[in-house]
């Protein structure tokens, strides 16, 4: 069996030897990387470093009005006075903000009528990102193709936008947050920084100085979002900081669905992604966003990788408003990240589902915070952590209720899995409940995967890697349904993609 | 088919099987009776390829009837022996799903549960792994529920369980009663059977029984059962009955020989 190992070692060697012949030296290390390549779309930088001129420079870039400047200029004087948080279970050398770029846009930017115009590079790397096949059969103009839009985030900045017509139609708009800024100043300004206040949080504040660009989208009146609107982040440029800006509004009785899939390119430095998302829910509106991850983790060895530090919040500001929060994180270096629910509306609904999973030297601290204020306010929290290699994971999360928030109900379920004896898995509650009618459910459980499991997958015929992804599969299986079909089996592709290597 | 030649193995650092030689021949089923602690189940285990398993000496060859060469599958008719030929591997050098594709199957005595995983997709990815590995087209979904469905009715299993993860909150019958849906489905050359028997009522029992003799009693297959118990042997009958002591077989027979056993106790019998 040792010989076959090794000759399977050989055999990968060659592969890998051939490879680079052909490919650049940036594939070298990509082997074991899928999403490790990178394209040569001409940048726009900012200058290295971050002073007010850097925000001015990014501001004037993207002609934006004096207030926005304003309060970017605002946010930039508060972050100075700031500390990098340090409560959480990660580990990582301090960050030299002075040491990055904080813009990059690619040259040349397209006006488009179609996505014919959209440039190639750009459609191959799509490609090569592998967006889900009913997203490829819209991109290839294939009639009667569920439509999914793509509001293509390139580099920071949005070079394609589809299907607006149809979404105007409907009276929804969906914009890059630069467009959206100009275009509908007054939606933007009455939202911006409402859910995740400027001074939230060290990352959050310094997104406020220097957001790259992100999406908008506005959902009217009783309209149920007639696609389901998807948006790709890429980190493309070397040394460039991504802080993207995400705000999506759902009026009364509105319904959308928004994915949000990420991939980034093998890089050697860290790169920081400090993004803010905020969702508001008006009265019977319902927000479902969901996220599938996969920046750059970092070599085997724990060199490189993005650090993901993230604040997403959603406000269920109307009664029986429902906020619904489901990842799927296999990338990253560092992540930091608590999807959130603030509860305010009566009768409202906060859901999380997520998947972490951390191997090599990867490590997440990863959770949310469900925040109880209405009355008859309910909440859903399922967390599936998985740690392989030396990798670190930890949930944490908090419940809180408010003293006049009536018949609260919360369950929480925290699963950890554990793949090999070097890694950890941790779970980190916050209960905090200040009203007596509350009911607050919280299972918790770590489990390997057993060497019975293994070996009754693999004597059915699985090789070890499958028996690995199938169990792990299994395990989050609860949260996996929980994601738009296209992007289930993408997630489920990555699952066994992130733990290759980790078994035998 | 298989050929067993002093095999001796270590559980950790416990010898556990101490010389065992067996020889099976397509057609034959093998039955193998002993008390606890005999080795019966390491047995299982050894062929099947778990880690942990090791094995210090001895051999095992598994011999099967394959295809000559890639044929076009439209015309290969397995029934037929033109363009098929004998191969024979050293089962001992290879993975254990090697030794799944290449025809061996274990009915566990204690099936193990995979939460979140169906049934139905626990052996399509399982079967079609296999089906890989010896170079024939994987099943498509509407050919696997056909195979399923015809194999579940075999065993009367409602294909409701077979939507359900796999063994996870299945009574002992019914975990039994899924392997042998499992085995249907697979459709291997050699069916090691581990108590399989255990667990099960008498109605159970016999469906188990006549689903063995349907799936397994055939001319190019072969069934090793491991059982305590002659009730089985009724239902499955041996052509030949062996004993398992302190990890070697001591003792072979007929049929005759498990109701002896079942009279008068291991311990008489194999002394």
């Amino acid at each position: 069996m040792n010989d076959k190992v090794l000759n399977e070692e050989q055999r990968r060697a060659e592969e890998r030897a051939e490879m680079n012949a052909e490919a650049q030296a940036a594939a070298d290390a990509a082997s074991t990387y899928e999403h490790g390549w990178s394209s040569d779309i001409e940048q726009d930088f900012a200058e290295k470093g971050l002073t007010e001129d850097t925000v001015r420079f990014i501001s004037g870039k993207k002609g934006e009005p004096e207030w926005m400047l304003d309060w970017r200029l605002k946010a930039f004087r508060m972050w100075e006075k700031m500390e990098s948080p340090d409560w959480a279970k990660v580990n990582f050398p301090a960050i030299d903000y002075q040491d990055a770029y904080y813009y990059a846009e690619p040259k040349a930017k397209p006006k488009l009528n179609s996505l014919d115009e959209v440039d190639p590079e750009i459609l191959r790397i799509y490609e090569k990102l592998g967006i889900p096949i009913e997203e490829q059969k819209v991109l290839a103009g294939v009639e009667g193709a569920r439509k999914v839009a793509v509001d293509a985030v390139f580099d920071s900045v949005s070079v394609a936008t589809t299907f607006r017509e149809e979404l105007e139609s409907a009276g929804v708009i969906f914009r890059s947050i630069s467009e959206a800024i100009k275009e509908y100043p007054d939606l933007v300004k009455k939202y911006l920084g409402k859910v995740v206040p400027m001074k939230d949080n060290y990352f959050a504040t310094l997104n406020c100085a220097v957001f790259s660009d992100g999406t908008f989208v506005y959902i009217p009146k009783g309209v149920r979002c007639p696609m389901e609107l998807s948006t790709y982040f890429r980190i493309n440029a070397e040394n460039t900081g991504q802080f993207e800006r995400t705000l999506i509004v759902a009026d009364e009785g509105s319904y959308v669905s928004y994915l949000e899939g990420c991939t980034a390119p093998m890089r050697d430095e860290n790169q920081l992604h400090a993004a803010v998302v905020e969702l508001v829910a008006m009265d019977d509106a319902e927000i479902k966003y969901s996220t599938v991850q996969n920046w750059y983790p970092g070599d085997e060895n724990g060199k490189g990788g993005i650090y993901n530090f993230v604040t997403k919040r959603g406000l269920c500001q109307g009664k029986n408003s429902k906020i619904s929060w489901t990842q799927v994180e296999t990338g990253s270096a560092v992540t930091w990240k608590y999807p959130s629910c603030v509860l305010n509306g009566e009768n409202s609904v906060g859901e999380f589902y997520s998947v972490a999973l951390t191997n090599n030297y990867q490590q997440a601290d990863t959770g949310t915070k469900m925040i109880h204020n209405g009355k008859n306010t309910r909440s859903t929290i399922i967390s599936k952590g998985i740690s392989a290699g030396k990798s670190d994971n930890t949930y944490r999360g908090l419940v809180r209720v408010g003293a006049n928030a009536e018949n609260v109900r919360n369950f929480t379920q925290c699963d950890s899995l554990l793949l090999g004896d070097q890694c950890g898995a941790h779970t980190v509650p916050y209960i905090e409940v200040k009203n007596p009618t509350a009911t607050i459910e919280h299972e918790a459980t770590t489990s390997k995967i057993s060497d019975d499991q293994m070996f009754y997958a693999q004597q059915r015929g699985l090789d070890e890697e499958e028996a690995v992804a199938l169990i792990v599969n299994g395990f989050a299986k609860e949260v996996l349904k929980e994601l738009p079909m296209e992007f289930a089996v993408e997630a489920q592709k990555l699952l066994a993609i992130s733990l290759e290597g980790s078994v035998g | 088919m298989l050929k067993i030649e002093n095999l001796q193995a270590n559980v950790g650092v416990t010898q556990i099987l101490n010389g065992l030689s067996l020889t099976i021949n397509a057609g034959e089923i093998h039955a193998i009776m002993g008390p606890n602690g005999a080795g019966k189940s390491t047995l299982a285990y050894t062929l099947g390829g778990r880690p942990n398993y090791e094995v210090t000496d001895g051999s095992v060859s598994f011999t099967t009837s394959v295809r000559a060469e890639p044929v076009d599958a439209q015309t290969d008719d397995p029934s037929t022996s033109s363009g098929r030929t004998d191969q024979t591997l050293d089962l001992l050098d290879m993975d254990p799903h090697e030794r799944a594709a290449a025809g061996i199957f274990l009915g566990f005595q204690y099936p193990v549960e995979i939460p979140g995983v169906s049934n139905l997709q626990f052996l399509r990815e399982s079967l079609n792994a296999q089906r890989k590995v010896r170079g024939e087209d994987p099943l498509s979904g509407a050919e696997f529920i056909k195979l399923a469905k015809e194999k579940a009715g075999l065993l009367k299993m409602d294909m409701e369980m077979l939507k359900r993860a796999v063994n996870v909150g299945f009574s002992g019958g019914e975990k039994k009663r899924n392997e042998m849906v499992q085995m249907g489905i697979i459709d291997p050359k050699l069916a090691i059977l581990d108590e399989t028997d255990s667990g099960l009522d008498i109605d159970a029992l016999r469906i188990v029984g006549d689903g063995i003799n349907s799936i397994m009693r055939k001319p190019d297959k072969a069934v090793l059962l491991i059982t305590h118990y002659q009730r089985l042997l009724d239902l499955v009958k041996p052509d030949f009955v062996h004993v398992l002591a302190n990890g070697k077989i001591v003792k072979t027979g007929g049929p005759e020989l498990a109701l002896e056993l079942e009279e008068h106790g291991y311990e008489a019998v194999a002394a």
